[in-house]
């Protein structure tokens, strides 16, 4: 019943989406609001049916139909309810769903928010976002409908990997979706400003919310990835430069870069193409990122699906919009205003364009060293290996002019200003920040060459952002965000500098010593839980004042049978404690690593920061 | 002219990167396991991590029926949890397990091998990941299992081994019996 549900409101859906490409292109020039109100009514139902057929694979997983295949494949009877919810999303079929229906609810809030913009501009976005909602649409239904029957009906699913049964994981999928859908919006709306010729400041103040909207998300999604490897991998680092992680990370250095054109767009009336060039490259990222993680072309330790058809179908989809764009951009570009006005190199909109080339320029270090393994492979079927020592030689030092110029740059005023502006204050902070780094790097005993300009440089930032809090010029939004990017700089360097390790082998009753504090295995028990059973280990850390109790687990899941060492981390504002064991041989030792990771919250907190300063930037914006 | 020539441009970019992609995701197969791949080349020099010798990957796989090779590095994390499922298949005493220590310092290596045991019959080392790579290791923790008679890679792991692939690997090595 479920599957017939589903399966029909997607064929209404896919019949919603065809009408509306062939109604509007003849609807341009009509100003008919009848016409508009038809292709409204249009977007409701679809957006209505996409709504029911999600509705229904979630009812699907929530009561184990196992009638339907996507559910068999990936629950089972004694998940907990949440995951059951969760699974929904967890899979291939399920999370492709889950696009559209974000796809096709922006459209819907896009179509109500944007009423007072014109008519031609509306029904062009409409058009370019429905091409994209079609193309989903053939894609779900032709490769990877999530309602497949099955007969006759299994009794039991073949389970969730236990690994994805994380709340952070959980909400994770949905949240970088939105994210990523948001970009479709910009994609879109860009392209049909360009065709109407409607590149301008009114145009730059509605796609702002849009811009903003998408970041804020795609922060938020990534933030969530890292806790969950920082949590449930059991690693103890956060970020791995992995294949899958690095493809959220560019359309969010294109977003950064397109939202601080955007600010210039609509104070200055320039940059136009430029703020164009952005929102397709953005998009089109996005929908790399969705190519290279769901057909397998990368192997990672999470990529999905292993599917070559459905890769090529979304290939070829992602090289169409790409080119249709291009052709787009390249035939419309005359009709972008070239506005020639003045400004001096000292100016608010020089440090915009510097933000901008060195987000690109990050941008391309991520885009080279995750696509150019794959196509040297192909082409010359060399292997290469592109890990963190090449982000961290090529990123590292170009983050010392970054921070510094992310220093100075926000206070620079509008088309001309003073050289001599980078004045005596700004002169004592950055010697104040000298004068930190050099005895902090003296007291840790570190050499590194990069790491003493690169202290001063964040700690530099860190306190003009600081300072900046009580300039009354700039807004409070940015202010937030640059101070918790500082923030976030400044963490990761003290937690990379800081972070102890210790791992040895013990057993129950043993104790070391570990810098100043004592490590005791205390006890072990074996407990029972609705999916999985665990051995639940205790150890007391204890230096001269203090001791805090940590209790790591083994779990052995029964569906799939998979053991997953779960860490068990303490936070502190000052320090993280991070303690996680594995079983060794059946002696009776166990393989215990301990690691102190100093600042680990204030990397999530900053983030949080940084997301929170563009929350505000949309809610203030709106009274 | 110079905005014609740009377009072109892109667009033949766009059209290699395409072709490229396309040609990349036919070859996906060949990332798991491909029971035909014998054409790798076994015979490069390494050396020992316990002696000085050099010695090929050839002389090394002569032992018995099949030979699981093994790359690992200390600094790898993951290689630390798939450490008891070497153990454990070693215990077996039907595999001759080779670890090829990837790009790592021997002091670190040996402090590994020292602190969680040796399941491998041989290492050698591998300070600049060439022969790894020759091999067509991803990165670290890999594992192959060959076949020493016909000298065929059998079974191709990237990433650590887990109970799933433990559990195949055993059934490998008592079916092919």
């Amino acid at each position: 019943m479920l599957n017939q549900i589903g399966n029909y409101s997607l064929y209404i859906a896919l019949l919603s989406s065809i009408l509306i490409i062939i109604q509007s292109p003849i609807l341009l020039n009509t100003n008919n609001i009848n016409v508009s109100g038809r292709i409204f009514s249009l977007i409701s139902i679809q957006s209505l049916m996409i709504i029911i057929s999600f509705i229904a694979l979630i009812t699907a997983f929530i009561i184990s139909d196992f009638s339907n295949e996507t559910v068999f494949n990936n629950s089972h009877t004694s998940k907990p309810l949440f995951y059951k919810i969760s699974g929904t999303w967890g899979n291939h079929e399920g999370s492709l769903l889950l696009w559209l229906l974000v796809l096709s609810i922006f459209l819907f809030i896009f179509t109500i928010t944007s009423k007072n913009l014109s008519n031609k501009y509306r029904i062009l976005t409409l058009f370019f976002q429905e091409i994209i909602i079609l193309g989903f649409l053939l894609f779900i239904l032709l490769t990877s409908n999530p309602f497949m029957n099955l007969f006759p009906v299994p009794k039991e699913g073949t389970g969730l990997n236990p690994i994805l049964q994380d709340p952070a994981l959980a909400i994770h999928p949905p949240i970088l979706y939105l994210g990523y859908v948001g970009t479709s919006i910009i994609f879109s709306s860009s392209l049909a400003a360009l065709i109407s010729g409607s590149v301008n400041k009114t145009w730059a103040k509605h796609i702002k919310n849009w811009v903003l909207i998408s970041w804020i998300f795609l922060s938020i999604g990534i933030l969530l990835g890292s806790i969950w490897a920082y949590y449930e991998l059991g690693w103890g680092g956060f970020w791995f430069w992995d294949p899958v992680e690095n493809v959220s990370l560019m359309p969010w250095f294109c977003l950064t870069a397109l939202f601080h054109t955007i600010l210039i767009l609509e104070k200055r009336e320039i940059f136009h193409s430029w703020a164009v060039i952005l929102s397709i490259t953005t998009f089109s990222l996005s929908m790399s990122g969705t190519f290279l993680v769901r057909s397998g072309i990368l192997n990672s330790i999470h990529t999905f699906a292993n599917d070559p058809s459905r890769g090529v179908f979304i290939l070829c989809f992602l090289f169409i919009l790409i080119t249709l764009s291009i052709f787009i951009y390249f035939i419309y570009q005359n009709k972008i205003k070239n506005n020639f006005i003045k400004t001096f190199i000292v100016s608010k909109e020089t440090a915009v364009l510097v933000n901008n080339l060195f987000m690109m320029f990050f941008l391309s270090v991520v885009l080279i060293g995750t696509i150019y393994p794959i196509f040297l492979e192909v082409v010359n079927n060399d292997k290469i290996s592109v890990g963190p020592p090449f982000y961290h030689k090529l990123i590292v030092p170009f983050m010392i002019p970054f921070l510094i110029f992310m220093a100075i740059g926000p206070n620079l005023n509008w088309i001309k200003d003073k050289i001599d502006k980078i004045n005596l204050q700004q002169l004592l902070f950055f010697i104040l920040s000298i004068i930190i780094s050099f005895i902090f790097l003296k007291r840790v005993g570190i050499s590194y060459l990069f790491s003493l300009p690169l202290f001063i440089a964040s700690i530099f930032l860190f306190l003009i952002t600081i300072k900046d809090f009580s300039v009354k010029k700039t807004n409070l939004s940015q202010k937030i965000s640059h101070f918790g990017f500082s923030l976030f700089i400044l963490s990761i360097l003290v937690n990379g500098v800081l972070a102890k390790e210790y791992s040895s082998n013990m057993k129950v009753g043993d104790e070391r010593k570990f810098l100043n504090k004592t490590i005791k295995f205390e006890s072990l028990e074996v407990n029972e839980s609705k999916n999985y059973q665990s051995l639940e280990a205790n150890f007391k850390i204890s230096d001269k004042n203090n001791s805090i109790n940590l209790k790591p687990e083994v779990r052995v899941y029964d569906q799939p049978q998979t053991i997953t060492s779960e860490a068990d981390i303490k936070s502190t504002l000052y320090s993280d404690n991070f303690l996680v064991f594995n079983i060794l041989k059946n002696d009776g030792f166990y393989n215990v690593r301990y690691q102190i990771k100093p600042f680990m919250i204030w990397i999530w907190i900053s983030v949080i920061l940084i997301s929170f300063g563009g929350v505000l930037s949309i809610v203030k914006k709106n009274d | 002219m110079i905005k014609n020539i740009k377009l072109i441009a892109l667009v033949f970019l766009i059209i290699i990167s395409f072709f490229i992609l396309l040609k990349g995701l036919n070859k996906t197969n060949n990332y798991s396991p491909n029971l035909n791949s014998s054409n790798i080349d076994f015979n490069f020099k390494a050396k020992f991590l316990y002696s000085n010798e050099e010695t090929t990957l050839n002389e090394l796989i002569n032992d018995k029926d099949f030979s699981l090779i093994n790359i690992w590095a200390s600094w790898c994390l993951p290689c630390r949890d798939e450490h008891p499922y070497l153990l454990n298949l070693n215990s077996l005493g039907k595999l001759n397990i080779i670890g090829i220590n990837y790009k790592d310092s021997e002091v670190n290596a040996k402090k590994f091998i020292k602190e969680f045991g040796n399941p491998y019959s041989k290492i050698v080392v591998d300070p600049t990941g060439v022969n790894s790579i020759e091999l067509g290791a991803y990165g670290v923790p890999e594992t192959l299992l060959i076949n020493n008679k016909t000298q065929t890679i059998l079974k191709k792991y990237i990433g650590p081994l887990d109970n799933e692939k433990f559990a195949e690997l055993k059934k490998i090595i008592k079916n092919e019996n």
